[in-house]
């Protein structure tokens, strides 16, 4: 812990809501360890090339609200549909809580009982997920959230749950944590565009037992001058399979983190990514991914396209510990930088301590290819239109991680029409 | 269709001079054939009339159908009619083929004021054509030119050819890598699309294509020069006796 407490940074005052037994535990743990790590800042390791300044601050910085007709990402999908206004459940405006093969409760309810299975994996896949690295802004969360789900698939959900977030305040500041269990066997998809607020700390954490197996696709939208910190921490067991996807375009500032462990064998697990930014656009993707199993799979696919200053980075690690044999890990990070103003900066670090793995990483950075772009245009395509193609084609190779055909042709479509209103 | 007058180009990165004088002039309804040793600029001219960045005209200049050509963009050019087939088909990753040809078409009606082609309508074009060129629905649909055989991209261009209905079609050795059968699948497709408003300049290293696709007007190029014109019989020549003695002869 002396490594930690030399990079202390500012410790915020805070008081944890009330609780039942197993919340109020959860709720001081975090904000001990926040106590002691304090909150982040640029000195630290895995915030060299993010500024967290903004996100710490004790308000959020007022954001205007991106108004907008065009439907919402994922509105076609039939699912159990859940909406936050600024990060507060809005029930009225949500679907009834049901949903064959999995009970979804709130987090405020599940908090207020003394016993509850949300405690085995509240705030401890978080705690699990601090070392070694520490991740204060999650800590912060797990010790102040009382907005988000608690939720439990005890089979094969027969739809998706989808989180709807909206942004109605200039000055809302949302805190968010999603605690979720799929028992063994279970299978669950988790949607979400968002979340969306001024300022947005998220926290989810996935329990996936063995065999079961968890989706989660979300599309962080066009709203410009939101500022979010989205921590996502899973533990999978034996034979589980865990994929999540994000669709990224503008925003001030984003910052995505998923701390993913195998805890048992034969697991895989895919963290996967495409973002657009043009301008004031800072979109950071830190991964680690623990392999403490044998011959599980995992991939870290990433695509960022930058243009008029926007900021990509990746932070991607892949740790193999001495017993997980047989361990595949896959990493890729590649940028397209469409001007000479944008930037992408890539970390990828392998720790391996076992000896019979294949792991590989890769990461580059480049222009759109202009031989490419020739051929298009030669064709009569205007060059707007070319380049747009070849922009999709390369955040298309992310968006063929999603698994589920029909989600993957939505996110496509999605880009597409952002990619056309940017022409105006 | 196409006069190209006292043209010079050189790169625009180093100091280099490819063009040095073309003259040439492919009226309507016409087929040309450049013939020329390795080097001599014919690549270099099909890309100046097609608008590649990475070259500068000097001198002169290049008109289709009365209309300056040089100061136009690439998609300007193909939608006044232009179209390259090249020698080397570029492979784009991710985008799909029919995705690519849909869009290519319906930009080019959409730069001409013409009304854009349905999926349906389009479907059912493009697989006519695929067929007489023996393009499958597998090609259709992969990525442009990715994992296509050289013979498979050479049908490609000219599919591509056969969809946007050019007024002005250059092939830049269109023959080469070709199999005589896969040669003969071409030239057919090239064929079927003569006629009497649409002309050719037909770029070959060797005469063989030109049994196939029958030119009225023969050039040959060397350093960057048109050096010697002349009817069907100057290709024969070529094939015959190599460019040597044409090249002595006009020294
Ligand atoms: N982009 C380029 N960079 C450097 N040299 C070039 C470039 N394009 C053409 N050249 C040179 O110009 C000359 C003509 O090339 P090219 O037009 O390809 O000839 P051809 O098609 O007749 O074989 C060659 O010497 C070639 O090396
Ligand atoms: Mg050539």
């Amino acid at each position: 812990m002396s490594a930690k407490l030399k990079n202390k940074g500012v410790v915020p005052s805070i008081t944890v809501p009330d609780g039942g037994k197993w919340a109020s535990e959860a709720r001081q743990t975090a904000a001990a360890l926040l106590a002691e790590t304090g909150l982040p800042h640029r000195r630290d390791e895995y915030w060299k090339y993010t500024d967290p300044t903004t996100l710490t601050a004790p308000e959020a910085t007022p954001a205007a609200i991106f108004e907008s007709d065009e439907p919402l990402p994922f509105d076609g999908v039939d699912a159990v549909k859940i909406v936050f206004v600024d990060g507060v459940f809005d029930a009225a405006q949500s679907d009834a809580l049901e949903l064959d093969g999995v009970e979804i409760e709130t987090l405020s309810d599940a908090a207020q009982k003394d016993i509850h299975w949300a405690g085995s994996v509240y705030g401890v896949l978080e705690g699990r997920g601090q070392y070694p690295v520490s991740r204060p802004l999650a800590s912060y969360n797990t010790a102040m959230a009382e907005q988000g789900f608690v939720i439990r698939a005890t089979g094969k959900a027969a739809k998706p749950i989808s989180f709807i977030y909206l942004h109605e305040s200039e000055t809302s500041d949302a805190v968010i944590h999603h605690t979720i269990k799929l028992d063994e066997g279970a299978d669950l998809t988790v949607l979400e565009n968002g979340p969306a607020a001024a300022r947005i700390n998220a926290v989810m954490e996935v329990e996936v037992a063995d065999t079961a197996a968890f989706h989660h696709v979300r599309a962080q939208g066009r709203d410009h001058e939101r500022r979010t910190a989205t921590h996502i921490f899973a533990r999978l067991g034996t034979e589980s399979s865990f994929k999540s996807f994000t669709l990224t375009v503008n925003g001030i500032l984003t910052r995505n983190d998923a701390i993913i462990e195998f805890t048992g064998d034969n697991a895989n697990a895919t963290v996967a990514g495409a973002c657009a930014g043009d301008g004031a656009f800072h979109h950071d993707d830190t991964v680690f991914i623990t392999h403490d199993a044998v011959n599980c799979e995992s991939r870290q696919v990433f695509k960022k396209v930058l243009r008029n200053g926007a900021v990509g980075v990746f932070q991607g690690k892949i740790l193999v510990k001495a017993d997980a044999q047989k361990t595949d890990g896959y990493q890729i990070s590649q940028g397209l930088l469409l001007d000479e103003n944008s930037t992408f900066q890539a970390k990828p670090e392998l720790e391996i301590y076992a000896d019979d793995v294949a792991c590989s990483h890769g990461s580059t950075v480049g222009a759109i290819d202009d031989t490419a772009l020739f051929y298009l245009t030669s064709r009569g395509i205007p060059h707007k239109e070319a380049q747009d193609m070849l922009t999709l084609a390369f955040l298309g190779e992310a968006i063929d991680e999603v698994e589920d055909e029909a989600l993957a042709d939505d996110l496509r479509a999605l880009l597409e029409g952002w990619m056309a209103r940017r022409h105006g | 269709m196409l006069e190209i007058k006292n043209l010079h180009v050189g790169l625009e990165e180093e100091d280099k001079q490819i063009l040095k004088g073309v003259n040439l002039t492919v009226e309507t309804g016409k087929v040309h054939a450049i013939m020329g040793p390795n080097g001599s600029g014919k690549s270099t001219l099909s890309y100046v009339l097609s608008g590649k960045d990475g070259y500068e005209v000097t001198d002169g200049s290049a008109e289709l159908q009365g209309v300056d050509v040089l100061d136009m963009e690439p998609e300007e050019r193909a939608a006044a009619g232009l179209f390259l087939a090249f020698q080397y088909p570029v492979e784009i990753p991710g985008v799909g083929n029919m995705t690519f040809l849909r869009t290519a078409v319906n930009a080019q009606r959409k730069a001409r004021g013409e009304e854009e082609l349905s999926a349906a309508e389009f479907l059912k074009v493009v697989r006519a054509k695929a067929k007489s060129l023996k393009i499958d629905a597998d090609m259709l649909k992969r990525p442009v030119n990715v994992g296509f055989s050289g013979g498979e991209k050479k049908r490609n261009e000219i599919l591509q050819m056969a969809m946007l209905e050019p007024k002005m079609c250059i092939l830049d050795e269109t023959d080469s890598g070709l199999d005589v059968d896969a040669m003969k699948l071409v030239a057919e497709g090239v064929n079927a699309l003569r006629d009497a408003g649409r002309s050719f300049l037909v770029i070959t290293h060797y005469q063989r294509l030109l049994d196939h696709i029958k030119p009225d007007v023969v050039h040959i190029m060397a350093d960057g020069k048109i050096v010697k014109t002349g009817g069907p019989e100057l290709a024969l020549e070529v094939e015959n006796n190599g460019y040597a003695d044409i090249l002595a002869e006009v020294a």
